[in-house]
């Protein structure tokens, strides 16, 4: 559905965006993910053809967004990162303006607009000055403008942001739904948010893609190891003797916490999680030492993603 | 083109903007003709016509200033780019509106004659000669309005801009007369503007070496033309100014000549201006 190739963002001496390339499919919800000033916004500008790249190409449905600029256009709605709307309309002449513009026929207008201010709750306030609308509302307008000519893919830049946490879910529900019609892409810095409505999650730092998986499988990808958390009834020093058996000193960690007890983060190969558990309480068994608490920890998207950002910024330094 | 010149048509007409102008270029014919004609009991038209020209240097930054600078200010630029529409179609359905919501009094005013015409001897031809002038010579400046109105985020500095190049203009001619008509001041006059021009290039461009090739070969041919016929230099730098000056021309419509090269020299400034703010904006595609 659209192909972004070795695309390259230049402001003078800073590169916002470096050899970018990805493919995006139909059908799905894609999530951009990175910490501010990553190359989102430039990314997404230029793909819906409001910044030209200084080098590199973007093609939406095989139509090039610089060469075949409206066929390519038509294809997609944009929700910029600020909601481009006139504040002293209302958002019925607003949409009814946007879809004039897009070129839809007349007799379609009407209907169309009607339709895209019922799919994001609109029509109650459709002839309130756009000014007098809150936040939350706006946004819904700026999405509702995106919705209008019903184009295959829908790119939303960051469209919970500043948003309370009310209308945050009310967004997600209705990017779900869009979801499910439309190829959405929409950029976050937030992980929670993207990974509770994107399928697909690339991870953008410095300008260059650095993960691009489902959340599942990036997860899968870089947990290599697990942590096993343990709280036994033992001094530090039985416990690592215990231990010593079948794991190395580097990788556990013991703290005691009071007298006769003490707290273990050992890691554990994450292939097989199970037989070290087994072996871990068998050899507290076999010393009469309870274990009082025992719990498997995933390394979470967020390490992931920190970890990822974090090389990133590691390689530039050097 | 439709859609974006019936929206800023409509934000013309919904807001006060467009009310305050055609008051305000009511007024000034009002009283002008009442002087002129009913006072002094002239039947030209056109020297109402002739003397509120300055009004020009105020309707026009305040018909202009917003067009464009507040599209950018708002970010509503951003839905314009991404909208399947050239920005050939932004710039001429914003124009068009401009046009109408300008011809709205003009055509009021289009009235006056026929009224003075009922209790004297109006030549109708050149009063209705000038009025076409007066609207070409607006329709002229507010190209120029709306270029200005491209360079800016700020509505204020858009009209203070335009009023500075109004005044200019308006000027223009007379500036220019002080100027020496000797052969070696025309020379020094068109060096120095070649300079300028090639500052401004500069700085659009921020190419140095096709500034310098521009520079060296607009100087070169000038030192060329003079060396070979330095006498055709003399007083040459005030009368090409007046020719390009767009008040000049229009003064020649109220001595009721209709001169077609001025209509035409008229079309072309507005075609140039248009041209360049549609440039303008597709610059800012590559530089923001």
């Amino acid at each position: 559905m659209i192909e972004v190739k070795h695309l390259t963002k230049r402001y003078g001496n800073h590169t916002a965006v470096s050899d970018l390339s990805f493919t995006i499919e139909k059908g799905q919800i894609y999530g951009f993910l990175g910490p501010n000033g990553a190359g989102k916004s430039t990314t997404m500008n230029i793909m819906t053809g409001c910044l030209a790249a200084t080098s590199g190409e973007v093609k939406i449905g095989g139509h090039d967004i610089f060469e075949e600029a409206k066929e390519a256009k038509k294809l997609i709605g944009y929700l910029p990162e600020l909601p481009p709307l006139y504040l002293d309309r209302t958002p019925k002449e607003y949409l009814t303006f946007v879809a004039q513009a897009k070129g839809l026929k007349k007799k379609e207008i009407a209907g169309q607009v009607e339709h895209v201010m019922e799919v994001t709750q609109i029509t109650d306030v459709q002839s309130r000055l756009i000014r007098n609308l809150s936040k939350g509302y706006r946004q819904r307008v700026g999405i509702a403008q995106a919705l209008l000519g019903n184009p295959e893919v829908i790119i939303l830049d960051e469209p919970t942001v500043g948003l309370d946490p009310k209308q945050i879910v009310e967004i997600r529900d209705l990017i779900l739904d869009l979801g499910k019609r439309h190829t959405v892409i929409l950029s976050s810095h937030i992980l929670s948010e993207v990974q509770a409505v994107c399928q697909t999650i690339m991870i953008i730092a410095k300008g260059k893609l650095v993960a691009c998986d489902t959340a599942d499988n990036l997860e899968r990808l870089f947990a290599g190891t697990m942590v096993v958390e343990l709280t036994v009834e033992a001094s530090a020093e039985e416990c690592r003797i215990i231990l010593s058996s079948f794991c190395k000193k580097d990788r556990m960690e013991i703290t005691s916490v009071e007298a006769g007890k003490c707290e273990v983060q050992m890691e554990v190969e994450a292939s097989d999680p199970d037989t070290a558990c087994r072996n871990i309480f068998f050899a507290f068994a076999n010393a009469k030492r309870p274990i009082l608490k025992m719990n498997m920890v995933k390394a979470s998207l967020e390490d992931i993603f920190l970890e990822l950002t974090a090389q990133e910024t590691e390689d530039e330094e050097e | 083109m439709k859609a974006i010149f019936k929206h800023e048509l409509s934000s013309y007409l919904t807001g006060v903007t467009g009310y305050v102008f055609g008051a305000f270029v009511l007024l000034f014919a009002g009283i002008f003709s009442m002087v002129y004609n009913l006072q002094y009991g002239y039947t030209n038209f056109e020297y109402a016509l002739s003397n509120m020209s300055f009004i020009f240097l105020i309707i026009v930054p305040v018909l202009t200033m917003r067009v464009l600078a507040e599209e950018r200010r708002q970010k509503t630029d951003q839905l314009l780019y991404s909208l399947p529409i050239s920005m050939v179609d932004v710039v001429m359905g914003k124009y068009l509106a401009i046009l109408v919501v300008f011809l709205i009094p003009m055509a009021i005013i289009s009235l006056y004659p026929l009224v003075l015409s009922q209790w004297g001897n109006v030549f109708l031809p050149a009063s209705y000669g000038a009025i076409v002038a007066f609207y070409l010579l607006g329709a002229s400046l507010l190209a120029i309005g709306m270029f200005v109105s491209s360079l800016t985020d700020n509505q204020a500095v858009a009209a203070g801009l335009c009023f500075v190049i109004m005044l200019l203009s308006y000027y223009l001619s007379a500036l220019a007369d002080f100027l020496p008509t000797t052969a070696k001041a025309s020379y020094t006059a068109f060096a120095v503007l070649i300079l300028i021009v090639a500052v401004i290039f500069r700085m659009m461009t921020k190419n140095t070496l096709s500034t310098l090739i521009l520079a060296i070969v607009g100087e070169g041919a000038l030192f060329v033309a003079y060396s070979v016929n330095s006498s055709s230099f003399e007083g040459l730098f005030a009368s090409v100014i007046s020719e390009v000056s767009v008040f000049d021309r229009f003064y020649e419509f109220i001595n009721g000549v209709f001169n077609l090269t001025s209509v035409v020299y008229y079309l072309t400034v507005i075609a140039i201006f248009l041209f360049i703010t549609v440039q303008s904006l597709e610059k800012r595609r590559w530089s923001e």
